[in-house]
């Protein structure tokens, strides 16, 4: 009898302890980032110029570059950050899972991740839209020839859903064939498996570069969908969020201030140039960052220009043009809210 | 009043069954607790829960669909029954392949003729120790470069093309003409079994065998052909217009990508369950057949294989199970089963990951419970009776 009770008691006990435990709810990522001294990062498993690693295992990428932003905001120092790559399936369960403490991963932000995922968009750091290529030898010049026409599509993307809707909304068939991953893509469109390849454009110039023979196949002009993609956080941190936003949108600011990783130590008289180095303003505050915490992003990361040409630009295999990814005072669209 | 109820207390089957139902409240106490935390940790970070999803439009395409109606306008339910139906399909196939191949290349791997013996033991050894994964892609990428494009489709009398992106066959198009084959069809299967049946009573009664193939081939092959030929059935003929064919019944290369390496790889364990359970059987029973003047085939047939399956069953039993569990490597060659279709693509425009992975997982556990179920039945017919 007395055995029966003390086991009962403690069960009871090791229950109570386990619904209270459940109660404790994890929401200040700073606190942790900067207690764990690294930042874990969901990037791609591969996607060149956005996020891939080297041979020697250093990831680089536009997406990268916003991760090394963010730690160089908050930890000060850009190389802590661990990298976690993840397939597009993965990419969402990881971040709400708290697995990872932000995903930069070339993730379309749409209307339902935003609101029903429990998660958040901090901004866009690439306005990408969905293009086609196709085997030169068809002699296609636009998607309207495309009747019927099999598609290679990778699983888990925004791809799949604008190919359907395109066609339907044009009334034309087509045929799909969904594979894992981007090279699997890749193969199934040079084994003929299928007429065309459609992914966001800035990946189709780079699947282009890595086919056996590239001048075999062309991207097609037409663009069918929107494709804005950028960094994602959790619903329930706003203070993390802010970090996020205001990293990227440091990014942008310094370009558009002209000021680069070689020049922002540089003494300035423009109050903009000041705040962005922390010689002015209490933009840190609310964020609960350090003072310099702009300037050590532009120091070791450098602006979004300098990024853009690192990784995509036209020095780069990858060669894309700016195109709606100048600044507005440029004619394109990027635009980074005011800096005060 | 009390004593008693102390008495009960130190009966001993009492306490065991007090401490087995203590035991699962605790346990049932846990797991509503962890539900409970996972719907509050769902509620609070705004992630949408529920299976209200299942209504909503699923706007994807699906490659492969064998019986059901499919657009991307229909709902992710609906895509959801397209997915098992053909993890079904590849499922079963596989099977069947497995099976048949199996049976014979066990057999062989005993056979007295060297070259046979040795042909069964390399093919084992190569194809059961090789990851089914890699198995899968090689038989697909082979599959791509060895046949032709649309353009140039391998062609059967006009009627049925085959090229790298899959098998297109005519399809009947429903009217009574069909509905005519079909029931003479199934009455020649049912015609057939009552002269089987007749046949083995007849054997038992008798001893005088009956060969019953010419009426097999009468009933079941030859009359539903006769009934075709003078009704006629319309068809509807796949027909290459621009990049690829339309109308008519495709399969896609992908499918038999995934079923003919499936069904290789798990015929090495089949082939390997047959031969250990061939081997249990007892030399005595073969030499018993002999010495009654059976011949090897007869041997085979009447007495070492029913004794063997026993054995067998079992063993089978898992790699069914195993073949149909494998089909979710799917992905990695584009065919569009549950897998690739609910966990992947619904699951990333959804994003309900807990709902999907769940009804994904109670799909597998009930297809392979039927299975096992199924077999089972069949292995207690097979087993000695009164034993």
């Amino acid at each position: 009898m007395n055995k029966l009770l003390k086991l009962s008691a403690v069960s009871l006990i090791t229950i109570g302890s386990f619904s209270v435990q459940a109660g404790i709810f994890h929401s200040d990522t700073l606190k942790d980032v900067q207690a764990k001294g690294s930042l874990t990062c969901g990037v791609s498993t591969g996607t060149p110029g956005f996020s891939s690693p080297d041979s020697s295992g250093n990831w680089s990428g536009i997406d990268v570059d916003v991760c090394r932003a963010v730690a160089a905001a908050t930890l000060g120092n850009a190389k802590k950050v661990k990298f976690v790559p993840l397939t597009a399936k993965e990419r969402f369960v990881a971040l709400s899972s708290g697995e990872i403490d932000m995903l930069s991963r070339n993730t379309t932000w749409t209307h339902t991740r935003d609101t029903s995922l429990g998660l958040t968009f901090a901004g866009v750091n690439y306005y990408d839209g969905q293009g086609f290529m196709v085997k030169k030898s068809l002699g296609v010049n636009s998607v309207k020839e495309l009747d019927g026409a099999s598609f290679c599509i990778q699983a888990g993307t925004t791809t799949e859903l604008n190919l359907a809707d395109y066609f339907r909304s044009n009334k034309m068939e087509f045929k799909s064939v969904t594979y894992d991953t981007s090279a699997q893509t890749k193969g199934g469109f040079e084994a003929g498996r299928c007429d065309a390849l459609t992914s966001d454009v800035s990946q189709l110039a780079g699947l282009r570069s890595t086919l056996k023979d590239p001048s075999s196949a062309v991207v097609l002009g037409d663009v069918i969908s929107k494709e804005p993609l950028g960094p994602v956080v959790r619903k329930d941190d706003n203070t993390w969020l802010n970090i996020v936003r205001w990293s990227l949108n440091a990014m942008i600011e310094a370009e558009e201030l002209g000021v680069t990783s070689a020049t922002i130590d540089d003494a300035s008289t423009s109050p903009g140039v000041q705040r962005l180095q922390g010689k002015s303003g209490k933009l840190n505050e609310s964020l609960g960052l350090s003072k310099d915490w702009s300037r050590n992003i532009i120091a070791q990361v450098g602006n979004y220009g300098e990024s853009f040409e690192r990784n995509i630009g036209m020095s780069t295999p990858i060669q894309l043009p700016r195109g709606v990814n100048q600044l507005w005072i440029k004619g394109g669209i990027l635009y980074a809210p005011a800096f005060r | 009043m009390f004593i008693k109820l102390k008495s009960l207390l130190y009966n001993n089957e009492v306490r065991a069954a007090l401490f087995q139902i203590l035991a699962v409240v605790v346990i049932a106490y846990f797991a509503y607790q962890a539900f409970d935390n996972m719907m509050l940790n769902i509620e609070q970070r705004g992630i949408r829960s529920g299976f209200g999803f299942l209504n909503d439009e699923a706007g994807f395409a699906v490659n492969d669909n064998f019986f059901l109606e499919y657009s991307p306008a229909s709902t992710n339910l609906q895509a959801f029954y397209v997915g098992i139906v053909n993890t079904l399909v590849v499922a079963i196939t596989g099977i069947f392949f497995a099976s048949v191949l199996g049976l014979i290349v066990g057999i062989s791997r005993l056979s007295s003729n060297y070259l046979i013996r040795k042909m069964a033991t390399v093919y084992i050894e190569i194809f059961r120790n090789i990851p089914i994964l890699l198995q899968i892609l090689f038989w697909y990428s082979i599959a791509l470069s060895v046949f032709p494009s649309p353009k140039n489709s391998i062609s059967f009398f006009d009627s049925i093309f085959l090229n790298s992106r899959g098998l297109y066959l005519p399809k009947p198009i429903e009217g009574i003409e069909l509905y005519l084959v079909i029931a003479s069809f199934v009455i020649g299967i049912i015609g057939y079994v009552f002269i089987k049946k007749h046949s083995n009573k007849k054997h038992d009664e008798t001893g005088v065998v009956t060969n019953t193939i010419p009426h097999f081939l009468g009933l079941v092959v030859l009359l539903p052909i006769v009934v075709y030929l003078s009704f006629g059935v319309q068809l509807e003929y796949p027909v290459l217009k621009g990049f690829n064919f339309r109308g008519g019944v495709d399969l896609s290369i992908e499918f038999f990508a995934l079923a003919f390496a499936l069904s290789i790889y798990t015929a090495t364990y089949i082939a390997e369950a047959i031969r250990s359970g061939v081997e249990s059987v007892d030399s005595g029973q073969k030499e018993a057949a002999s010495a009654m003047g059976l011949t090897q085939t007869q041997s085979l047939r009447l007495v070492v294989l029913p004794q063997a399956l026993r054995v067998s069953i079992p063993p089978i039993i898992n790699q069914y199970l195993n073949l149909t569990k494998n089909s979710s490597l799917a992905a990695a060659v584009g065919y569009t089963e549950l897998v690739t279709i609910f966990s992947g693509t619904v699951l990333n425009v959804v994003g309900q990951a807990i709902e999907i992975i769940i009804l994904t997982m109670l799909v597998y556990l009930t297809i392979s419970l039927v299975i096992s179920l199924i077999l089972n039945i069949f292995n207690k017919k097979i087993q000695i009776k009164g034993k």
